[in-house]
């Protein structure tokens, strides 16, 4: 196969347990070259775990995984030649300064000289820390934290690069700019693979791979996912008193699901126009009247708590790409 | 193994020493609180015992027994009591260590019998001290009584033999004035340097552990060997400044003669400094955690050097087994080539088995160390 085409990342199978609890099974998929992959899954379904082994900082219990072609259990040290890594927890060095934890992975990474210099000034100016190069990071805000974070992962131009949740705890408008600059590493071809679970950031990924207990549930592009996996329409749903609505609408003819968001129910259903005529009236019909409806483009956070709800049903849902 | 690596670890380790008052404060100011401290705490030699006199003859001869004390630098009369009651009382409150009771009649005795007692009364409870300071006494008195019976001898118009059939002519080497803080502070810096030594590296992977860059550390393609060699580098030049501190104490403030060469001196310094700091990185890594990385390493070094090195208690009056143990003891060898280089001012080749046993410990945990590091989060 041309290496050039090659995928970045090829997962097969991979488990891994820690003593009898299973962090993550059976999973695969591939990153292609230059795809911003997104992992999106609650709190514990075992993204940092993935992203781990893949670094080759846990051994994988079953499976295997190669990242830029290279086995990370067979070559762990030639993997992490060639990726970055922004780990959950903040972990470059608070005592130190901008320009110092830069020079430091620079020589870690074998970087030197001009390059080095070169290198430096991009992910300053990247960061946007031009003028405090020499303020130690401890008194840094988060988002600067952040992008310099970036910009010591990216130090040694990796042609992969996996982070774990890089944007919690940062505001909105830094959490927008980081993901600018993912899409223009994206752009120069580095394969990134980021953790979140912030819903409207999977939006920005190439791909999207679902994970709940462990097991990969969904995948495919966001556009993709909320359209398939959903496997039918959606109807907003706005009344007086939201929760005897629930209660009644299960009842309906036609609708499969129902929750509430906001002050308003969203409905799955399988013929929207249909549901839509007779949905008020039934509702009037059992003490309800007023009831608005309206059909709605599914939202990443329908597909979500469709797809972990249809994952952890007894029958399993089979949306998986 | 990269060389650039390794640089950066050791600049990057450098810098937060510098910047971490808790690591400044071990590299510098505890050795010196720690020579001062040890310096003059510990001292084997017994001056100046507090002593009460009982006087109940109250005359010339009576007196100048008790001057005899007065005047000895080993005692200090603390009381002259009034009753031998009195007496009992400072040694019970521990006012005083020894009591000397001349009884009434003294004088008479001396003339009439040429025999007179005096009664002396030891404080037992540290029974070393009490067995020198009661040797003091006797030989003090002994003196006295010597005196006196040359004084009689002369007074009838005998012939007096100065000269006693033997003479014994003791001369003491090394350490020509007994000194004991001779050949205590070079085991206080043998002490100092493990401690310090050991207690330098406990925090240093705990820290990366504690504030979670270790986990970056360990996606990086960097070494366990590098980090290692990266990591010891500072503290190796922290501990040989600090070294350089004890000496010059030793020397210049505690006046130990130097007789050795400094090549000698910085030379085993170094190998020990290995030793200690291994100990120190194979503890933190171990650990993970910097308070119990930094308690385990002081009881690691402190107890063992303390006890076991010969620079307390000397080695070949511990039992055997107790001796058997002291081999496994990095400090017992340091302390033997610390000592012979300051009095006797040994040379490498006459230093050769306790250096030898030195490096043989320092491979052993420099291999240890190394192997310890895993980098993986399992």
């Amino acid at each position: 196969m041309d290496p050039a085409r090659a995928p970045s990342i090829v997962v097969d199978g991979l488990s891994k347990r820690f003593g009898s609890f299973s962090a993550l099974h059976d999973v695969s998929f591939n990153v292609e070259r230059g795809e911003i992959m997104g992992f999106l899954g609650p709190n514990g379904a075992g993204k940092s775990t993935l992203i781990r082994v893949l670094c080759g900082l846990l051994r994988p219990s079953d499976g295997r995984a190669t990242v830029a072609g290279i086995d990370v259990v067979e070559d762990p040290e030639a993997v992490r030649r060639r990726i970055g890594y922004m780990s959950q927890r903040f972990s470059l060095y608070n005592d130190l300064s901008v320009v110092e934890n830069l020079r430091f992975f620079g020589g870690i990474y074998g970087v030197a000289g001009r390059p080095l210099d070169e290198r430096i000034q991009f992910a300053v100016e990247m960061a946007g820390l031009k003028g405090r190069e020499s303020d130690l990071v401890a008194t840094l805000a988060g988002g600067w934290k952040q992008r310099l974070a970036l910009g010591c992962a990216i130090l040694h131009q990796p042609a992969t690069l996996f982070l774990d949740e890089p944007t919690s705890g940062v505001d909105p408008s830094s959490r927008r700019r980081f993901w600018n600059l993912i899409h223009e590493l994206s752009a120069d071809g580095v394969s990134v693979l980021v953790s979140t679970h912030y819903m409207d950031e999977a939006e920005y990924c190439t791909r999207i791979a679902l994970i709940a207990d462990g097991r990969l549930i969904a995948l495919g592009t966001p556009h993709d996912l909320k359209r398939r996996s959903i496997g039918g329409e959606l109807l907003e749903l706005a009344c007086g008193d939201i929760g005897s609505a629930l209660d009644l609408v299960v009842a309906v003819p036609g609708v499969r699901d129902a929750a509430v968001y906001g002050n308003a129910l969203h409905l799955l259903v399988d013929d929207a126009e249909g549901v839509a005529a007779t949905v008020c009236g039934w509702l009037a019909g059992h003490g309800l009247p007023g009831a608005t409806v309206r059909r709605i483009a599914p939202s990443m956070e329908d597909m979500f708590v469709y797809l972990v709800r249809a994952s952890r049903a007894p029958q399993p849902a089979g949306v998986a790409a | 193994m990269r060389i650039r690596r390794i640089v950066a670890i050791a600049r990057k380790e450098a810098l937060q020493v510098v910047r971490d008052p808790r690591s400044l404060m071990i590299a510098l100011l505890l050795p010196l609180m720690q020579m001062f401290l040890l310096g003059y705490g510990v001292n084997l030699d017994i001056k100046h015992i507090p002593l009460c006199v009982v006087d109940q003859e109250r005359n010339q001869q009576s007196q100048d027994l008790l001057k005899r004390f007065a005047a000895s630098r080993y005692f200090e009369i603390h009381e002259v009591a009034g009753t031998v009651a009195r007496a009992g009382h400072l040694i019970d409150n521990g006012d005083c260590r020894l009591a000397v009771v001349v009884p009434l009649g003294f004088s008479r005795n001396l003339v009439d019998q040429a025999a007179a007692t005096v009664q002396v009364l030891v404080d037992g409870t540290d029974s070393n001290t009490a067995t020198i300071a009661a040797g003091y006494a006797a030989s003090l008195i002994a003196g006295y009584s010597s005196d006196v019976q040359l004084e009689a001898i002369q007074r009838r118009g005998g012939q007096v033999q100065t000269l006693s059939p033997i003479n014994v002519q003791a001369r003491v080497w090394f350490n020509e004035d007994l000194e004991s803080s001779y050949f205590i502070i070079p085991g206080v810096v043998a002490l100092v340097m493990a401690i310090v030594g050991a207690q330098l590296t406990s925090l240093t992977i705990a820290r990366e552990w504690e504030r979670g860059t270790m986990e970056l550390l360990v996606s990086t393609p960097v070494t366990p060997i590098e980090l290692m060699l990266g990591k010891l580098c500072p503290y190796f030049l922290i501990g040989l400044f600090d070294a350089a501190i004890c000496l010059a104490l030793a020397v210049g403030w505690f006046g130990v003669p130097f007789r050795g060469t400094v090549v000698t001196l910085f030379a085993t310094t170094s190998l020990f400094l290995l030793v200690v700091l291994c100990i120190g990185y194979y503890v933190s890594v171990t650990i993970r955690s910097q308070v119990g990385a930094s308690q385990i390493a002081l009881i690691l070094t402190m107890l063992p050097t303390t006890l076991l090195s010969g620079f307390s208690f000397p080695i070949d009056q511990m039992p055997p087994a107790v001796q058997a143990v002291t081999y496994l003891v990095s400090a017992r060898y340091y302390v033997t080539i610390l000592k012979a280089v300051f009095l006797k001012g040994a040379t490498v080749p006459e230093l050769a088995l306790p250096i030898l046993f030195l490096a043989i410990y320092a491979a052993v945990l420099v291999t240890l160390a190394a192997r310890s590091f895993r980098k993986t989060l399992d």
